[in-house]
């Protein structure tokens, strides 16, 4: 009976199976559940999610398919944007609350009183739908959004039923398709932990080697064993500067994970695009900065490449000689770029602008397309399927 | 059947007692993941308690492998025995050394098995633990013999998400995340393991803790039982609750703060607000 439900899971793309489906039947007629919805829904969910990333994507189909199920309190919270908000408020309080709350400043006072306000409003006109401009100036009106249902403040300790748990999305910054944060940065280490193990070299089993000759009654048995080490050799080539700015954050985190992740990481860094020189050390540029045919040479083409950039850029950057913002180039970056994916065998490139934006940026196409479409988004997806990718 | 709800000790959520339940009911191993300090060794203990079933702890380490914990065939001291000649070599099930499952499974009572931190171990760990706990028996090589349980025990298995467990593994398993406890939440479970704390210094180290949490940038934020290790100190220094209002994570270092940052740059970072909030102040 619940079919319908388990098909929506996996057209969402919660990996629920029939076996899962199964228990969840079986727990339903040991009565595990009792019969309230909120027991319902706990026990789906203990039983078809196995993965924290996953229960925001649940939490949503949750919602749909049992919309109504329980008797509805007005329309599900959603977000409204600020501007909304705050035209709202223009609308309901005077110009003289407004200049008022400006010089207080801060949008939360905004809100308070705004909702006050709309609780006064509701008492006053029999739901609160009559004072939306009926000339159709209220940006509301326009989009069929009910004014009631904008819920401001939210009291957390209010929300306790599960209707609200599931339409509240909790789980939204564990989805695997979200930009990472540090706590999601470490668990996408672990994946690259996983490529970097793959190195192998065989050594001595010493206790499989006694436990064998033990049985064999004496006589001398060698076993060996794969070698346990990181054999991986990772090069790191960060674009610095510029646009780069927005995602200093998220790179920095990557740099500190990888450095603790590899015995072999080197970096060097570059602008915008890779031309003739590298450097070390971005505030001493200069004295470290070196060529980057010296960087081709010194790493074999066994080394991993990962480039990680925004890519945005003027395409000139790219195609023209000449073309770098910051100094005269001889030779054109998408020269540069040829020789490095003809010299590393493995290169993959991370960008973290959101991949959606990528078809509007030109020179994000040209890069892809030099790269050999190895660009991956910088999120715990992109991370993953980049270590697939590389330890191939 | 014993049913599992919070005990006095333990503040269990609706949805936690549902998932523990539902894994008791099916006995199917319940799997637990969360924010490190949120509780997910001690909820083995509790259930534990309130089922009645005596529990048996399965530490998991980098170097620990599956087979540890059904037996392992002690090859050395065989060895050994057979060079001086003790009668016992000949007997080769004076060599198998039991595991924990195999205590599990072997116990004259139902008990509750807790293998912590499964993410520790390598990759293929829960692999090779499928079978086992599937159908919790296993062969042993040795004597030809099958170990099969008496009573199926009740597995908890938590993870600190250091590793993907494998999706055969998952699929025999319930899951439950423990979620940040939140405002209302922690006060019951501080009152659960402190009755009698007052009630202007909770308040105040409540206000202190979540403000901490909300910090832009920690490395590793303050959980549960990071509040529970500094209220206690709070308490054995006697600090009055004053001294918390004066310090709100905006404009100072909270006292004692060794119990709730646990790393030398998050100290920095708020030695760096408490300076900009100075300046900004005076």
């Amino acid at each position: 009976m619940f079919a319908p439900f388990i098909l929506a899971l996996r057209a969402a793309g919660v990996p629920a199976s029939i076996m899962e489906y199964l228990a969840l039947l079986r727990a339903m007629k040991e009565g595990v559940a009792g019969f309230s919805v909120d027991d319902f829904y706990h026990l789906s969910r203990a039983a078809l999610v196995k993965d924290e990333r996953h229960l925001d994507r649940f939490d949503r189909v949750f919602g749909e398919i049992f919309k109504g199920l329980e008797s509805p309190q007005g329309e599900a919270p959603r977000e409204l944007p600020e501007e909304w908000l705050r035209k709202l408020a223009e609308k309901v309080l005077t110009p003289e609350e407004m200049a008022q709350l400006k010089a207080l400043g801060d949008f939360d006072t905004l809100m308070e009183t705004l909702r006050k306000r709309l609780e006064e409003q509701k008492g006053r006109h029999q739901g609160g739908s009559k004072w939306i401009g009926t000339a159709g100036t209220s940006p509301f009106g326009a989009h069929g959004y009910n004014p009631e249902g904008v819920r401001i403040g939210q009291d957390k300790s209010r929300h306790r039923r599960a209707v609200k748990v599931w339409d509240q999305r909790q789980f939204r910054d564990l989805d695997e398709d979200e930009a990472l944060s540090s706590r999601n940065m470490k668990v996408a280490l672990r994946r690259l932990r996983r490529f970097a193990r793959t190195g192998a070299t065989t050594e001595l089993d010493l206790p499989g080697t006694i436990g064998a000759t033990a049985r064999n009654g004496g006589s001398l048995d060698l076993h060996m064993v794969p070698e346990r080490h990181n054999a991986v050799k990772v090069l790191l080539l960060m674009d610095i500067g510029g646009s780069m700015d927005d995602h200093i954050r998220i790179c920095q985190e990557l740099f500190t994970a990888a450095r603790s992740e590899f015995k072999h990481l080197e970096f060097w860094y570059f602008h915008n695009c890779l031309y003739e020189r590298v450097w070390r050390t971005n505030r001493r540029r200069r004295e470290t900065e070196r060529p980057t045919f010296e960087m081709l040479r010194t790493y074999g083409p066994d080394w991993r490449v990962v480039i990680v950039g925004d890519a945005t850029m003027s395409p000139y950057e790219i195609i023209q000689p000449g073309g770098s913002v910051e100094h005269w180039n001889e030779e054109a970056g998408q020269v540069w770029m040829s020789r490095l994916t003809r010299h590393f065998r493995k290169a993959a490139w991370l960008n973290p602008v959101p991949q959606d934006h990528w078809r509007y940026t030109q020179s994000i196409g040209i890069v892809q397309r030099l790269m050999e479409n190895r660009m991956y988004p910088l999120t715990l997806a992109g991370l993953e399927t980049m270590a697939r990718e590389l330890a191939r | 059947m014993a049913q599992f709800k919070g005990t006095e000790s333990y503040v269990a959520s609706r949805e936690l007692e549902v998932a523990v339940n539902a894994a008791v009911a099916l006995q199917r191993p319940l799997l637990v993941k969360g924010e490190p300090g949120t509780g997910k060794t001690v909820l083995a203990q509790e259930i534990a308690k309130a089922l009645g079933y005596p529990l048996i702890e399965w530490h998991i380490k980098s170097t620990t492998k599956a087979q540890q914990g059904l037996y392992e065939y002690d090859a050395v001291s065989r060895l050994r025995d057979g060079q001086l000649g003790d009668p016992r070599v000949h007997d080769i099930a004076n060599y198998i050394v039991r595991g924990k499952l195999w205590d599990a499974f072997e116990h004259e009572t139902p008990v509750v098995l807790l293998i912590d931190e499964i993410d520790k171990a390598d990759i293929e760990f829960p692999n090779d633990l499928l079978l086992e706990l599937d159908r919790m028996q296993f062969f042993v090589y040795e004597t030809r013999k099958t170990v099969q349980a008496r009573h199926r025990p009740v597995v908890i298995i938590t993870s600190n998400n250091e590793k993907e467990l494998p999706d055969a593994f998952l699929r025999r398993c319930f899951f439950h995340y423990i979620r940040f406890p939140d405002r209302e939440t922690m006060e019951m479970i501080v009152r659960a393991h402190y009755p009698d704390i007052r009630r202007d210094l909770l308040r105040e180290a409540l206000n202190v803790f979540f403000e901490i949490r909300e910090v832009d940038g920690l490395k590793k934020k303050p959980a549960t039982s990071e509040l529970l290790d500094w209220l206690k100190l709070l308490t054995i220094e006697d600090m009055p609750p004053e001294a918390l209002r004066s310090s709100d994570a905006k404009t100072a270092i909270p006292p004692l703060y060794g119990a709730l940052l646990k790393n030398e740059q998050d100290v920095h970072l708020f030695e760096r607000l408490a300076f900009l909030a100075r300046r900004r102040g005076g």
